[in-house]
Formats: C-alpha cells, sequence, structure tokens
C-alpha cells in the first residue's frame, strides 16, 4: 500500500480498499478486522474488508460495496472517539482470536 | 482532527500548499489553499442532463420542481465568495453562478418557507440538514457554473448546494432537492458526529463545539 | 491472529535511499515496535509546526526479522505527504506511526503454496515483505512475482529480485514494462492482461495463492482475470492505492 492521499489535489479521489480503513477500525474491534467478511445490505455479495472501495477521507471512512456501491460500514475518528455505523452492512462474519 | 499536544513535529513539513492567512477572512484553524480538493462520501454520479431534475419537497409532496432547461430558465445570481471545508482548508474568492434559495421559493409560489429546516439529498444518496434561515437572503444557492464554466462532476456537478457561509460539507454536491422538515435532523455527516449547524467562525467541526 | 493494541508511536528515519527516480526507501526505528508480519502495513502521520496533521498508509517492504522497519514511499505529483517523505525528509526526522495493521495480506510459510504476487508500481513494496521473508523462511516454496514498471529505472528493489531469483529456483521473477523498455529488454511489455496472467499464473488446480498490490484499476482487472481463469476469489488477496485510473 502507498498513499490515500497523493492524487492531484485537485483530481478525483482515489478509490482505496478497506485495507487503508483498517488502522482505524482495528481501535474498536478485538478481532482482526481486516479479515471480515461482511454481507451488503444491498445486494447480499459477501466481501473481505479488504475489498470494499473506500471514499470520504479526510472526514471520515465510507466502505462501498465494489458491486453495487452501496454503503456498508460509515466511521469516523478523532483523536478520543470515534463513530461507527455499521447499518449498511446485512452482517459481519470474523474469526474469533 | 486537532493536533495532539504529544505528537513530535516532523520538521520541514507543510501540508497542503498555502496563502499567508489574510486572518480577517480567515476562520481559526483554517489554512487558505490555492488549489480545489475534492473529497466524496462515494463514487461520482453521472447524472446526465435529460434525466436531472431539482425539487423542493415537504413529506410526500411535491411543491416544485424544475428539469435542467427549466432551471436554467430561472432568475440566475452570480456569486463570490470564501469558502472553508472542515479539514481545515479554506478557498478565498471562489466565484459560482446558480438559482438562489429565494428564486426558488419564488418560483414554487411559496411567500414563505414551510418549514425551518431542510434536508438537501442528492445523487449517490448523500444528505446535509440546515436552518431555512440560513438558506434565505442570499446566503444559498443551487449552483451549476464555477469559475465560469459547468461545474465539473468531481466538484458537484451539474449541480450543487452552495451555502458558503457554513462549512463546505453543508454545500451538497450532485443535489437534487431539498426536503422541508419541521425539525432539525442529522444528514450524512450530522449523524457520524459532525457538528448540526456548522458555523466555520465559532469552528463548530463537531457535535459538542 | 493475536491483535497488538494500536497506537500511535514516535518513528524516527535513521536512514533514506532512493529506489528510483519516483520512489524512496524509509528506514525507521520505532519506539516499542511490536513487529510485523509480511504484508502487513502502516499509517503515519504528519504534524507541522503550527499543529496542521495528515495521515497516510504505507506497506511495510522489510522483512520481519529485519534490524529496521523499513517503508516504501512513490512521489506523486501534488501529494501532501509524499513529496514531504521522498524529497524533504531527512535522516533524524520523527513522525508518528500506527501499526502493525492488516491480517488478510500477510502470506506466511504456513499458508503454503504455490504463491503468485503481482505488483504494480509501488506495490511492490508487501511483496517485497514477503519475499525477504520467503526466502529466510520458507525458500522452497514455488513463486511467481509479476511486477510491472513505467520503464526500466522505475523498477524498484531490482537488485535485491535479482539476488532472490539467483539464490532460489523455486522463485520466478517477471517483469513488464508499461511505457517504455530499453532495445535489449527480454521481458514483457505493456500492461498486465489475460494472456500474460495465463503464462505466468499456477493453474487453479494447484491451489494457488495470490496477493495483487498496487493501483486499483489494474489490481481489480488482474483479481477479476485470476478469478475469470479459475481462481477461488477468496484465495486472491488485494490491496489498491493510488489513483484508480493510473497506469502504472
Amino acid at each position: 500500500m502507498s498513499a490515500n492521499d497523493d492524487v492531484s489535489l485537485s483530481r478525483e479521489p482515489a478509490a482505496l480498499d478497506g485495507n487503508a480503513a483498517a488502522g482505524l477500525l482495528q481501535q474498536i474491534f478485538a478481532i482482526d478486522i481486516t479479515m471480515a467478511r461482511i454481507t451488503c445490505g444491498g445486494c447480499q455479495s459477501v466481501q473481505p474488508l479488504a475489498a470494499l472501495r473506500l471514499y470520504g477521507l479526510p472526514m471520515g471512512n465510507i466502505l462501498r460495496c465494489p458491486r453495487c456501491e452501496a454503503t456498508l460500514i460509515r466511521a469516523v475518528a478523532r483523536d478520543q472517539d470515534c463513530w461507527l455505523d455499521l447499518r449498511g452492512a446485512a452482517a459481519l462474519h470474523v474469526r474469533l482470536a | 482532527m486537532a493536533a495532539d499536544e504529544k505528537s513530535p513535529v516532523s520538521r520541514g513539513f507543510v501540508g497542503r500548499r498555502r496563502s499567508p492567512a489574510q486572518a480577517e477572512r480567515v476562520p481559526p484553524g483554517q489554512y487558505v489553499t490555492l488549489d480545489f480538493p475534492i473529497l466524496s462520501a462515494g463514487p461520482t454520479p453521472h447524472t446526465p442532463l435529460e434525466q436531472w431534475s431539482f425539487a423542493l419537497q415537504q413529506g410526500t409532496q411535491r411543491l416544485a420542481e424544475w428539469n435542467w432547461s427549466q432551471f436554467q430558465a430561472l432568475k440566475q445570481t452570480q456569486v463570490t465568495a470564501d469558502i472553508h471545508c472542515v479539514t481545515k482548508w479554506s478557498k478565498l474568492d471562489t466565484r459560482w453562478v446558480g438559482v438562489s434559495f429565494d428564486s426558488l421559493l419564488e418560483a414554487a409560489g411559496l411567500d414563505t418557507p414551510p418549514t425551518a429546516y431542510v434536508m438537501a439529498y442528492s445523487d449517490g444518496g448523500y444528505t446535509t440538514n440546515l436552518p431555512v434561515a440560513d438558506l434565505l437572503n442570499g446566503q444559498a444557492l443551487i449552483v451549476t457554473k464555477f469559475d465560469d464554466a459547468p461545474l465539473p462532476p468531481g466538484h458537484g456537478g451539474p449541480a450543487r448546494l452552495l451555502v458558503p457561509h457554513l462549512y463546505f460539507w453543508k454545500s451538497a454536491k450532485w443535489v437534487r432537492g431539498l426536503t422541508f422538515i419541521a425539525e432539525d435532523k442529522p444528514g450524512f455527516w450530522e449523524s457520524l458526529g459532525y457538528h448540526m449547524y456548522g458555523d466555520p467562525w465559532k469552528e463548530q467541526r463537531y457535535a459538542g463545539d | 491472529m493475536r491483535v497488538p493494541r494500536l497506537a500511535w508511536r514516535t518513528a524516527e528515519i535513521v536512514a533514506v535511499r532512493d529506489e528510483s527516480a519516483h520512489a524512496r526507501s524509509l528506514a525507521l526505528r520505532v519506539d516499542g515496535w511490536p513487529g510485523h508480519e509480511p504484508g502487513q502495513h502502516v499509517d503515519v502521520r504528519l504534524t507541522a509546526a503550527d499543529g496542521y496533521q495528515a495521515q497516510r498508509s504505507y506497506s511495510i517492504s522489510s522483512a520481519p526479522a529485519a534490524a529496521q522497519l523499513e517503508l516504501l514511499v512513490d512521489y506523486v505529483a501534488d501529494g501532501e505527504v509524499s513529496p514531504y517523505l521522498t524529497r524533504e525528509a531527512r535522516v533524524g526526522d520523527r513522525f508518528e506511526l500506527r501499526g502493525p495493521i492488516g491480517g488478510y495480506f500477510i502470506w506466511t510459510a504456513a499458508y503454503g503454496g504455490p504463491l503468485l504476487l503481482i505488483a504494480g508500481g509501488s506495490g511492490i513494496a508487501p511483496l517485497a515483505s514477503i519475499l525477504a521473508y520467503r526466502a529466510r523462511a520458507a525458500p522452497g516454496v514455488a513463486t511467481h512475482l509479476l511486477y510491472s514498471a513505467r520503464t526500466a529505472l522505475d523498477i524498484i528493489f531490482k537488485e535485491r529480485l535479482e539476488a532472490w531469483k539467483r539464490e532460489d529456483p523455486a522463485l520466478a521473477v517477471s517483469l513488464t514494462l508499461t511505457r517504455s523498455a530499453p532495445p535489449d529488454w527480454s521481458g514483457y511489455r505493456g500492461r498486465i492482461d489475460a494472456a500474460m496472467l495465463r503464462a505466468v499464473a499456477f493453474a487453479a488446480s494447484e491451489a494457488p495463492l495470490a496477493y495483487v498490490c498496487g493501483p486499483t484499476a489494474m489490481v481489480e482487472h488482474v483479481a477479476d482475470t485470476l478469478v475469470s481463469i479459475g481462481y477461488p476469489a477468496g484465495r486472491v488477496r488485494t490491496e489498491r492505492f493510488g489513483p484508480s485510473g493510473e497506469s502504472t
């Protein structure tokens, strides 16, 4: 992985993936969130977190389904707190430690 | 987004190109940029103009609707404004052309707005909430031109909301309408901890600020 | 997998090395670094004197057992962070680092092979970590690296790739240049396409694992092609970065 920004500032933001959101999400989960498999609430397809398309930087992390573009996970993190909206994900399947 | 007091300073790092701040024009915590950064919560929609429309709604009722030609035939207003993004960049003297909220009300035959708040909604599902009082009297436009050219898709074209006195996330890209609502409700970013109102001069970035 | 507590740690640059005209390796000393697995990445945060902060992610290119943690940074014009890290930052400079992150893109010997590694541009970084680890811990695993770069001068880690290839008959390395090739070039030319992938990929019947890293468009095209030739989607790991439309 290299760089979330370093796209020209005036060009379209890059379609990064869930790997780039992992640092933020890992603050919240006790299990390895990059291994989670996520069922899209829109089209029901199942993807690893890494396959989700990441938008919203730097205001937040918006993870969307690569098939139907539905929003699955929304997260905003600051130093002391984080807001997380998982409503777009029909299910999260994770391995326990 | 506030700097952690314990964060070591990275010598020589400055970040985005910045002009010398003109203090009286720049809200606290902001940096003037010569660029126009793009931030999007999703992929850029590409609604063809033949399918585009803009509506004023209340509940399920459509109060008014305009297709692209009808919208272009409404009274057009030019605006030069400074804009302030919550991610700390400010851009001065941006130039826009569009239809003011006042003109929309007039064209819709509404003497007074039916409620005190609106939820702006956009292609792609983005929403943001605003008090009607902040849209009246020339404070808000639906803009279709930036810098004398059609608004590029990456910056919200064909049309976006422009409310420059609030943080720029309130200026919803790809706007398709305003729904009048009785009570203020959080939109897309507001429901994730961003401020309900967003006055850059009071640094209202997050809920509780 | 054990998930370490992620906290921002201070990293200090102890060495810099230009890998190409555009890319640079930064060797770091990191307070309390817990170690990493091959393929993982870190978040990097820079703070300006006036408090302004910017954060990006970079893959670790060094092996877990290496003495120093190394990141690969590719310069992107108009970027905010990469111009600083590739052109301004020097030995002694500090920033914050959080990690290691990501069990998803890890490969260790326990996963087995054969192993298909596909890199575009600076996407070689996490795969270099995997290859460095593999050279010590699992040199017998059948592995093929397909690496796409713009020109011969943009091939990052050329010497170490050649050394690994020399020392290990189980490792094959194929290179493709997408913009221009020297007259005596014997590798592939052009962007990675289905024909090239079929030529280098292990047969799906061998149950290979694939790791694909690079610009978004390349990664998605390669992943889709591998699935179309029979790789189960679950055995194709991807990591995307950079402009979606940019070739490498």
